[in-house]
């Protein structure tokens, strides 16, 4: 009951907290004002209606504590259906061979000669999943948060630009050199600035970011200003220009080529020596650094690679596109790739998967959602970090074997 | 050199500057008492223009004119955003006060993104006309090319509003529990000061100074929209950050020292490139003397 | 321990300054080959500080450390960087736990491993055979640490799930890892019951002969201290006012007023 009362409290506080924005709007053009009484309602019942699922929410959060409290080791913790995906690695074999199958003939059943609108959608967004999984690196592994990534993608994306326009170099030569470039600024700028504190750090490359977006804005005889450059050349096929269907079909294999790749090689370097100690890193820098672990190169391999491959990602981007200006690279670009690391889960590359997927997707085939897309994303952060901060999918900690057959050599009278 | 261009540029950035400082109050306050840097800073300032557009709108449309409209709209505009601050800390900030340092940035982040979202949903994405409330006072005629009305109303209003949140903190009991709090939380509650109170009333405060300048500002640009709170949150925190970030009078130091800078950058080199002297200055200085200029450096405890 | 004891850490007028707070003043400290050192004192002695200068995590204003590693070497390390320090063979724990909480306990003391490890990133991406030996060197090592501290059940639980007296075992385990000559406990028995402690003394003298280290320890319990230690240090106020054998120590007038003398006023 008490909730009740609190909810409807709620209501009618929000009720007048949202009463001049949501109800009056001034209509400067015909000087009268629009009353939208109605809005009161919605906003008061949803409020309520809120309020009490928060509360509830906020009541079964402080039990899970308590509970862990009490007991360190759950027995029987409660799996999702993902979790218990990547925990089997025989299941997971499967599963991953069923998703490559899917992904591979996508293009074949979803597209006909003449509307293959479906490829390009989902090229767009497997290229914002690479951008994702980069920046997994950067803030999921290594926790250095960069407000300022999509930067990166756009080095990328006017390096292949300009080099195609001024030295008309080809798609596959500047595919590498679009990451390179993008590594080495992210070398130059983060070597000033990695030992600043986390959240001074994300303040900088926020800074980062917009001086970026401001300078290919306004300097326009060497990157187009703010109409940007046009013409850029599609990717090749051994010399040869594809038309239509199926040069939207190769690019498709080109960006699900590069998305295999980022899981392979960031599969690899999570559970190595370099992995482990930007998670260590994330946990806690002084005693990281205390270990042995050399902290500024730690900081700056996730950086830079980070910006790798967003650089590489960002040549796929312009090649696509065609065209790009600096509108495709704003702070509210770096904020949805960072809302899909966050959603994902930190460090859960399939989670992030799911989510820069669901993020991208979304919002393309329910236009109805596109408009309040910003939106949710905004309250989505929120209630991730309160509800779940470990995304939807908890980062499983791989179970590291003793293998024994190979450590007889080793064995027990032979330690340090 | 041109002595008067130089005089007006002066007077330009400290305007500027007094805005900036106004708005990095809230920031510096906040981040004192939580060490948390509160991203949708710059949408409450932001609301706080919105709204006093709303009210000053209502109010002329119905035959009103002049200070009048401009003060009643400062009020209601004051009394809402001191409600958003405060709905703001409860919603996406408290129930985080343990969790790892990044979370509440992160959902700092999410909150600046909802409320510019909010306001572009329900209000409109494009600029609007704000009145301008301020009239031509007959003696600044003189100097008018140095100092219009409306700057000079900022500056007065700029000056009260720091001696009023001096008195405020070093005279009344919250105050002292305020500074308290700053120095050490776990303390503070065990003298018996009710810490979550504090920290409501720091987001209350800062909110009321930011939707001062949300007000003075509008007045003085002529227009506003749902995005001018990301620019002025950053360059605030900036000029924040450059005064010491937690020290309130560096945090006025700081913006007018960004002011002024801003406003040289753009009247001698380029006025396009005028955010990045603002950016390059927040690099410089954090990669420099992360302590900002009035703070003092702390060493960590290991 | 049988040919002439070489000097492995070599403190002189160690002194440490913060603003005007003189935290350490001018304190000297030997280490020899295999010898277990206590640094005692009330709280707020320095002596974590004087740990934290040691360990290359604050600069000390002044005074000399220098190391003498068993390859030979000897080498001043003011000013050096926590992680070099640590390379060239010194690793500690410390005394409000820092373990890598949201890793498990493997992974914890296989952080250990990192600065004995070459692996670059691009070794790891391509994943020969060389790199994939030293990941099962590293698993395997990591592996016999855990089992020495007792910690082998858990290798795959959470560090945030042990309980403190487990914590603070793979604190330790984790800085074995690195392959120190030297190692420093920071309050390694704080919040373990007596049955605890007692098995932390016996790991500890177990660590020392089997790791054939030196180890420098700060305790607060004095019968740990007592028992285990060849030689004491005594601190003060950020001064040394004692140094000797326990036996020594017990009997020493300063000591007992300035720390035992504590107790009695309490």
């Amino acid at each position: 009951m008490t909730h009740f009362k609190k909810s409807l409290g709620i209501g009618l506080w929000f009720m007048f907290l949202t009463f001049p924005l949501m109800v009056v709007r001034v209509n400067t053009i015909d000087n009268v004002i629009e009353w939208r009484w109605s809005n009161v309602v919605w906003v008061g019942a949803c409020a309520a209606a809120i309020a009490w699922l928060w509360q509830f929410s906020i009541e079964r959060r402080a039990a899970r504590h308590a509970a862990a409290l009490a007991d360190p080791h759950p027995q029987a913790k409660r799996h999702t259906l993902a979790q218990r995906l990547s925990d089997d690695p025989a299941l997971t074999r499967r599963a991953l061979i069923v998703a490559g199958l899917l992904a591979v003939v996508f293009p074949w059943v979803t597209s006909t000669t003449q509307n293959f609108y479906h490829i390009n959608v989902m090229v767009s967004a497997l290229i914002f999943v690479v951008l994702g999984l980069g920046l997994n690196i950067t803030v999921g592994l290594a926790g250095l948060l960069d407000l300022g990534y999509i930067a990166f993608f756009a080095v990328g994306a006017y390096t292949y630009a300009l080099l195609g326009q001024h030295l008309a170099l080809g798609f596959w030569i500047c595919l590498p050199l679009g990451g390179l470039v993008s590594m080495l600024f992210g070398l130059v700028l983060g070597f000033p600035i990695l030992r600043l504190r986390g959240d001074y750090l994300a303040i900088v490359t926020l800074g980062f970011g917009s001086i970026t977006k401001i300078i290919l804005e306004n300097w326009d005889t060497a990157f187009g200003g703010a109409a940007g450059i046009a013409g850029i050349a599609r990717p090749e096929f051994f010399g040869m220009t594809l038309e239509g269907r199926m040069q939207s079909v190769y690019t498709y294999y080109i960006v699900l080529a590069l998305v295999a790749a980022t899981i392979f090689i960031v599969t690899r370097l999570k559970n190595s020596r370099i992995g482990r100690a930007w998670m260590a890193l994330r946990e806690d820098e002084i005693a990281c650094e205390a270990m042995g672990v050399d902290m500024a190169r730690t900081k700056l391999s996730a950086y830079a690679l980070g910006a790798f491959w967003a650089g590489l990602v960002g040549v796929v981007f312009a090649a696509h596109n065609t065209f790009i200006n600096p509108d495709s690279f704003t702070f509210m670009d770096s904020a949805m790739v960072l809302a899909m690391v966050v959603l994902g889960g930190m460090g859960s590359i399939l989670g992030v998967i799911i989510a820069a997927l669901t993020l991208k997707l979304l919002p393309e085939y329910l236009r109805a959602f596109a408009e309040y897309r910003m939106l949710v994303f905004g309250a989505v952060m929120v209630l991730m970090m309160i509800f779940r901060p470990q995304g939807l999918i908890n980062d499983m900690r791989r179970k590291y074997e003793l293998d024994t057959a190979d450590d007889a050599d080793g064995g027990d009278d032979n330690g340090k | 050199m041109d002595y008067q261009y130089l005089l007006e540029l002066f007077c330009g950035g400290v305007v500027k500057g007094s805005l900036y400082a106004l708005i990095a109050l809230g920031y510096t306050m906040v981040y004192g008492i939580i060490q948390l840097i509160n991203f949708a800073h710059g949408e409450i300032y932001m609301i706080g223009a919105f709204v006093a557009f709303i009210v000053a709108g209502i109010l002329t449309f119905s035959g009103y004119s002049g200070l009048s409209v401009l003060l009643l709209a400062a009020i209601v505009s004051v009394l809402y955003v001191a409600a958003y601050g405060f709905t703001l800390e409860k919603i996406a900030y408290r129930p985080l006060r343990h969790a790892p340092r990044l979370s509440p940035l992160i959902s700092a982040i999410g909150a600046s993104i909802f409320l510019t979202n909010y306001v572009q949903l329900v209000q409109t994405p494009d600029f609007l006309p704000f009145p301008e409330l301020i009239p031509e006072f007959e003696f600044m005629a003189d100097i008018s090319s140095l100092l219009s009305s409306a700057d000079l109303v900022i500056l007065v209003v700029t000056a009260l509003t720091m001696i009023a949140l001096t008195v405020l903190i070093k005279f009344t009991r919250i105050g002292k529990a305020m500074r308290a709090t700053q120095q050490d939380m776990i303390m503070a509650r065990l003298v018996g000061i009710n810490v979550d109170r504090v920290i409501s009333w720091t987001f209350i405060i800062g909110s009321i100074l930011a939707a001062i300048a949300g007000v003075l500002i509008g007045s003085r640009s002529g227009q506003i929209n749902a995005a001018i709170g990301f620019m002025a949150g950053i360059k605030a925190f900036t000029a924040a950050v450059l005064g010491g970030i937690g020290n309130i009078p560096g945090a006025v130091l700081g913006g007018l020292l960004l002011g002024i800078a801003e406003t040289f950058g753009a009247g001698y080199i380029s006025s396009a490139y005028e955010d990045v002297f603002a950016f390059a200055l927040l690099v410089i200085v954090l990669t420099l003397r992360p302590a900002g200029l009035l703070g003092k450096a702390t060493k960590q405890k290991v | 321990m049988a040919n002439e004891r070489r000097k492995l850490l070599e403190v002189s007028g160690l002194t440490m300054d913060f603003g005007g707070l003189r935290a350490i003043d001018s304190v000297g400290l030997d280490i020899h080959a295999g010898e277990i050192v206590a640094l005692i004192g009330p709280n707020g002695a320095g002596k974590t500080t004087f740990f934290n200068c040691v360990t290359g995590i604050y600069t000390p204003t002044a005074g000399d450390i220098v190391i003498a590693p068993p390859d030979g070497s000897s080498r001043r390390i003011n000013g050096l960087k926590p992680n070099a320090i640590t390379s060239l063979g010194m690793a500690r724990t410390f005394q409000n736990i820092r373990l890598f909480p949201a890793m498990t306990v493997l992974e914890n003391v296989m952080i250990g491993r990192h600065c004995r490890t070459r692996s670059s990133i691009l070794d790891v991406i391509v994943g020969g055979a060389r790199t994939r030996r030293e990941e099962r060197e590293t698993v395997a090592t990591s592996y016999r640490l855990l089992e020495k501290v007792g910690l082998a059940d858990l290798a795959g639980e959470y560090a945030r799930n042990l309980s403190y007296g487990a914590q603070r075992r793979l604190e330790i385990a984790r800085a074995l890892a690195t392959e120190p000559f030297l190692l420093l406990l920071d309050e390694p028995a704080a919040g373990m019951n007596p049955q605890e402690t007692l098995e932390l003394e016996a790991l500890i003298a177990r660590i020392r002969t089997d790791n054939e280290l030196a180890i420098l320890l700060i305790e607060h319990d004095m019968k740990l201290v007592m028992n285990i230690s060849d030689r004491i240090t005594v601190m003060e106020y950020g001064k040394k006012i004692a140094e000797g054998t326990p036996r020594e120590i017990k009997e020493n007038p300063k000591v007992i007023e300035a720390y035992l003398g504590e107790e009695a006023h309490a």
